[in-house]
């Protein structure tokens, strides 16, 4: 049987400043799979994100990702430009502020064309028809297509950046905090929009939040950090129902139930 | 009949770190089996583990020792050592679980909520909620509501979605928590003969039921545990 991991991580350590922000992390994705990473503020979350996506090099360990033709690629001996190319196609970051991904001074349409168009696609039609049914997909109405940005809500916002992240079918997503702060009912249909379209379209997720019940919602499978270092990781549910490291106790015990 | 569900010397503690370490025994010793077509009802006080029991069963609660075969795609599984995409397989294919309380997904339809395992199987989403339309309407959830979130509805209601949820998929294995507890006399007459007709496809049912007309329809066996001891 051929070994499926879309994406591995193994013996990953990082420090900022003397700070150990990684330490012995080895993190594997399949296909389709969503693995949720939760921790409090400065557990190394997204500091774990970044070296998984190729945007910050580790200081010891490596990241394979295999790519469609089943070829290893280590992320991070990856030439500049080849590694821009693989994050505009194969794969997707959505950012807590979609500003940071946006072109705030491009209408929404464009936005979303614009992926297209670094793909090679030029057909005008075809462009603001693809875009049309991807701001359809995010609920956004087809009357707002020319609209820039800066004009829409927070919750617009995201849901754009995630039209832009999806257009052109990447297998891997990495997210950061995507329903970080936007109002509860905002982030519900957020929640719903991202579970149904990556279950659809069988996406790859690596999610980094800090709300656990978002990643029992979302995840397949869960890592819990702490001080750098996963301290457990398993089935979503078995981790947040049997926990059994401290950390992850105090984390589960934390929660209030709604 | 094949056993398709089977248990030796599971176990099970939780150890509390909040607690100062406290280690709670709940299993202990545990020998199950379950043979296609037949419903073992767990039975014992409060506290005796049943609930933890079935947890285990599902992979839900990670057994300390000892070992859960179950039948899956022809071959014998040990859920107490699987991998994380080894459990969701088995229970993708083979082992449904309905928890006594439904665990509501913002915005998505009863409807849809019974309809998604079907999916997820490759049927299309028309014959996908046909199926799940008129297993809602057997269990006497009207049209009307088929299109709402169950968030809104009643303790009794959203117990039935669940039931339709657990049921629809006709996985081989079937664990039931109270699947009774907040129905009326009809619902449950309805629940118990789509238990019946399980049986009948060879289902195997691992149930907690506290009703004793329910327990006495369904059960061919009861199981019986009492609270762990301390061997001192």
């Amino acid at each position: 049987m051929t070994d499926p991991t879309l994406l591995s991580g193994r013996g990953l350590g990082s420090t900022f400043g003397g700070v150990t922000a990684l330490a012995d992390v080895d993190v594997d994705l399949w296909p389709g799979e969503m693995l949720a990473v939760v921790g409090e503020s400065g557990s190394g979350k997204t500091t774990l994100l970044n070296v998984l996506s190729g945007r910050l090099m580790p200081d010891t360990g490596v990241v394979w990702y295999r790519d469609p033709s089943g070829t290893l690629h280590d992320v991070h001996a990856m030439p500049a430009p080849v590694l821009r190319t693989l994050h505009r196609s194969d794969w997707g970051f959505v950012h807590q502020d979609p500003r940071q991904n946006l072109r705030m001074n491009v209408s929404a349409g464009g936005n979303v064309g614009e992926r297209l168009m670094a793909q090679g696609e030029r057909h005008y039609g075809n462009i603001r028809s693809v875009a049309l049914d991807w701001l359809a997909q995010v609920e956004i109405d087809a009357d707002r297509i020319d609209d820039l940005p800066r004009v829409f809500s927070g919750g617009m916002l995201q849901r754009l950046q995630i039209a832009r992240t999806l257009v052109t079918h990447p297998r891997l997503v990495f997210m950061d905090e995507p329903t970080g702060g936007l109002d509860v009912s905002v982030q519900a249909r957020l929640l719903d929009l991202i579970r149904s379209l990556v279950a659809r379209l069988q996406i790859a997720v690596v999610l980094v939040t800090h709300d656990i019940a978002v990643a029992r919602l979302l995840a397949h499978r869960i890592a819990v950090m702490q001080r750098g270092r996963i301290v457990e990781t398993g089935l979503t549910d078995q981790v947040l129902d049997d926990p059994r490291h401290p950390y992850t106790q105090l984390l589960v015990s934390s929660v209030l139930n709604a | 009949m094949t056993v398709i569900l089977s248990t030796r010397a599971l176990a099970k503690s939780f150890t509390l770190h909040l607690r100062g370490g406290l280690v709670m025994p709940v299993l202990a010793a545990i020998d199950l089996d379950v043979r296609a077509g037949e419903c073992v009802v767990l039975s014992g006080p409060s506290g005796a583990g049943k609930s933890t029991l079935l947890r285990s069963l599902y992979g839900n609660y990670r057994a300390e020792s000892g070992s859960i075969l179950i039948r899956h795609c022809g071959a014998m599984v040990d859920l107490a050592v699987a991998d994380p995409r080894t459990i969701l397989a088995v229970r993708h294919e083979t082992l449904g679980y309905v928890s006594q309380f439904l665990r509501v997904v913002p915005r998505v339809s009863a409807l849809d909520v019974v309809a998604e395992v079907l999916l997820t199987r490759g049927i299309d989403l028309d014959s996908a909620r046909d199926r799940a339309r008129s297993l809602l309407l057997r269990l006497n959830i009207p049209a009307r509501l088929h299109a709402i979130p169950p968030a809104t509805f009643s303790g009794g209601e959203q117990q039935r979605v669940n039931l339709a949820r657990g049921f629809i998929a006709g996985h081989p294995i079937l664990l039931l928590d109270e699947p009774t507890a907040s129905l009326d006399a009809d619902n449950r007459g309805i629940v118990i003969r789509m238990v019946e007709e399980a049986k009948a496809r060879g289902t195997a049912i691992v149930a907690i039921c506290h009703d004793a007309d329910v327990r006495d329809a369904i059960a061919d066996r009861i199981f019986t545990m009492a609270p762990y001891q301390d061997a001192a």
